[in-house]
């Protein structure tokens, strides 16, 4: 080494050793780095590249500057009505399962016996997922045979056309995901029984209501999960593919045509892999937004107690 | 575990209107049996799915069309799942899924494992920079890498072979690389100084001493690997076009395609690709739920 060459002084010798160690943990990081490389900011760049090209996969890409975005913007009805049904999704879902979810789990958090079979019976859908669901589900909204008609019949409710109704096909989505809340249970629960008994007891003398107990504390204590719950939600939502590939092929009409079932379609069924990067870029974009914009808001009403270093 | 049960203010305070001179134990006698019927209907509603699944994948073709639903099956028609191995190679399905699995799981713990190790133990400048960095690509969509990707297994010649899979599980996923650093964080450092002193290498005590104390953290994300794998459909149903190579998830899609009439048949396909998974989720239920909470909660 040429550390060993020099004038022995004071620290030479630890920098010898920092410089090993520091070798030392770059080589271990390689795993990371080259899968960085390889696998995302290489392809991240390329498709970025892409977005400005006219290419079908044969020919060399056709640079064509920003045309690919202004007709996504300007001509493309599909485009708009994948956003539209990505983002109605969305909000149909995400204060669905909030709602069911939370309620659930402040059911669940009391001192009786029994709660872990259910949280093991609520729990059970959401490990299960891909195509196997997708066709259970496919099933399960079946007009004239399908067990959700049956179910609704028992309470007078005359049969949905689930899959072939425009108007209910996206509802029926939302349904099969809201099936899968168990997640969020588990997520809600573990967050209920983090937060500090002294707190209820101390209400509890200042004679506070259950309903001021879960404004007053449990919600605000609440607020970091839930908040992470919702950022990871929209993400989430804005890459649905299984399902709607499946059960729906985005039909009828369009109706659950989500916004990566467009990309995929503009990618290896057009073979319009020029335009369907640029696609993917926009969705890039809106969910670097949205997260920005959910950290902001939440700072406004994300209580997070004491300090930042254990969330790390 | 202590998420199971806790005495808390939240329990205590549900209110039901005092009955007339009913005492305190009738008032609780019914806020429990109200809880009780509720969480009881709704966990039956979680369940009708997948009850009704296998009753339908053992029914006879005639009695799926029964309404109202006939739930138990007469005669029971085990020759459905017969049928579906008769159909399409699904024996052979099963064998490529769990190849797929199985070097997927060994992948993820492997390459995370070495890359967490660094981030966790070694100093090394622009450290804090990298760590960064790794975080920040959680939020890049696959969606977005997807095309250059593809058109790179392309160009080597990968297409229609499972490495645009496998290949890629070995290097780091940040997920796991952040889950399990944070895990060697909360390791002594001691119990290595000692072996370092004893003259160990850096590989041995990654080996002999993180890896062994870390299992907590391995098993889930072995866990959450598994299911990744065994359900992933993008990726299969992009980059593999033999049939002979598919794995459950494609299967099952493909073969559902053809058979969209034959509901017995599907849900018995259905059944059979879901069964390893939830008989996993049995077997390693308090790892799970550590699991949901340790990336839900800590994120």
């Amino acid at each position: 080494m040429a550390a060993s060459s020099k004038v022995m002084r004071p620290g030479a010798r630890g920098s010898r050793l920092a410089r090993r160690e520091a070798v030392e943990g770059y080589v271990w990081l390689l795993p990371w780095i080259v899968g960085f490389l390889a696998f995302t900011i290489g392809p991240l760049g390329a498709s970025l590249y892409l977005g400005f090209t006219d290419w079908n996969g044969v020919e060399s890409p056709q640079w064509i500057g920003l045309e690919n975005y202004t007709s996504l913007f300007t001509s493309d009805p599909l485009f708009w009505q994948s956003l539209k049904v990505t983002f109605l999704f969305a909000a149909m879902y995400l204060p669905l399962s909030l709602l069911i979810g939370f309620t659930l789990a402040l059911i669940m958090n009391q001192s009786i016996a029994g709660i872990r079979i259910f949280r093991t019976l609520y729990y059970l859908p959401s490990v299960v997922s891909g195509v196997a669901v997708a066709v259970l589900w496919w099933f399960v909204f079946n007009r004239d045979y399908g067990v959700l008609n049956w179910l609704l019949g028992l309470f007078g409710i005359p049969p949905v056309d689930w899959l072939q109704s425009e108007f209910w096909a996206l509802p029926a989505l939302v349904i099969m995901e809201l099936w899968r809340v168990g997640g969020s249970i588990i997520i809600y629960l573990a967050g209920l029984q983090g937060i500090p008994t002294e707190l209820y007891d101390s209400a509890l003398v200042d004679g506070a209501g259950w309903w001021r107990r879960l404004w007053y504390i449990t919600i605000p204590m609440m607020s970091p999960t839930i908040f992470f719950n919702l950022v990871m939600g929209i993400i989430g939502t804005l890459q649905i593919f299984t399902q709607a590939y499946i059960i729906t092929q985005g039909g009828p009409n369009y109706a659950t045509y989500f916004y990566a079932l467009n990309i995929y379609n503009t990618a290896f069924s057009a073979l319009r892999l020029g335009y369907a990067s640029a696609m993917a870029w926009v969705l890039f974009v809106i969910i670097l937004l949205l997260t920005l914009v959910v950290f902001r808001w939440g700072k406004a009403w994300v209580y997070y107690a004491g300090e930042k270093e254990t969330r790390a | 575990m202590k998420i199971g049960i806790s005495t808390q203010g939240v329990a205590r305070g549900t209110e039901v209107r005092p009955l007339g001179r009913t005492p305190a134990w009738w008032k609780r006698f019914f806020r429990l049996t109200i809880t009780y019927l509720f969480l009881t209907a709704t966990s039956i509603l979680f369940l009708i799915p997948f009850a009704w699944m296998i009753s339908t994948s053992l029914k006879p073709q005639d009695q799926i069309f029964v309404y109202p639903i006939q739930w138990v099956p007469h005669p029971f028609i085990w020759g459905n799942y017969e049928q579906v191995f008769e159909q399409v190679p699904f024996f052979r399905y099963i064998l490529n899924t769990m190849l797929i699995t199985g070097v997927g799981v060994i992948g993820s713990l492997t390459g995370s494992s070495i890359a967490a190790y660094s981030f966790a133990r070694m100093r090394f400048p622009g450290k804090n920079f990298l760590f960064l960095v790794m975080l920040s690509t959680v939020m890049v969509p696959g969606w977005v890498t997807l095309i250059p990707s593809y058109i790179g297994f392309h160009l080597l010649g990968w297409l229609d072979t499972y490495k645009p899979i496998l290949v890629p599980a070995f290097f780091a996923s940040p997920v796991n690389t952040f889950l399990l650093r944070q895990f060697f964080l909360t390791i002594s450092p001691e119990l290595e100084d000692a072996a370092r002193i004893d003259g160990c290498s850096t590989f041995r005590v990654f080996w002999n001493i993180i890896l062994p104390l870390s299992k907590p953290a391995m098993i889930i994300i072995a866990i959450f690997a598994f299911f990744y794998y065994w359900n992933d459909f993008l990726g299969p149903l992009i980059y593999l076009q033999t049939q002979d190579k598919f794995p459950l998830s494609l299967g099952v899609a493909s073969f559902v395609s053809e058979m969209s009439s034959n509901y017995a048949l599907t849900m018995a396909a259905a059944s059979m690709a879901l069964m390893p998974c939830i008989l996993l989720f049995f077997l390693a239920q308090r790892w799970f739920v550590q699991g949901v909470v340790i990336t839900g909660v800590k994120g």
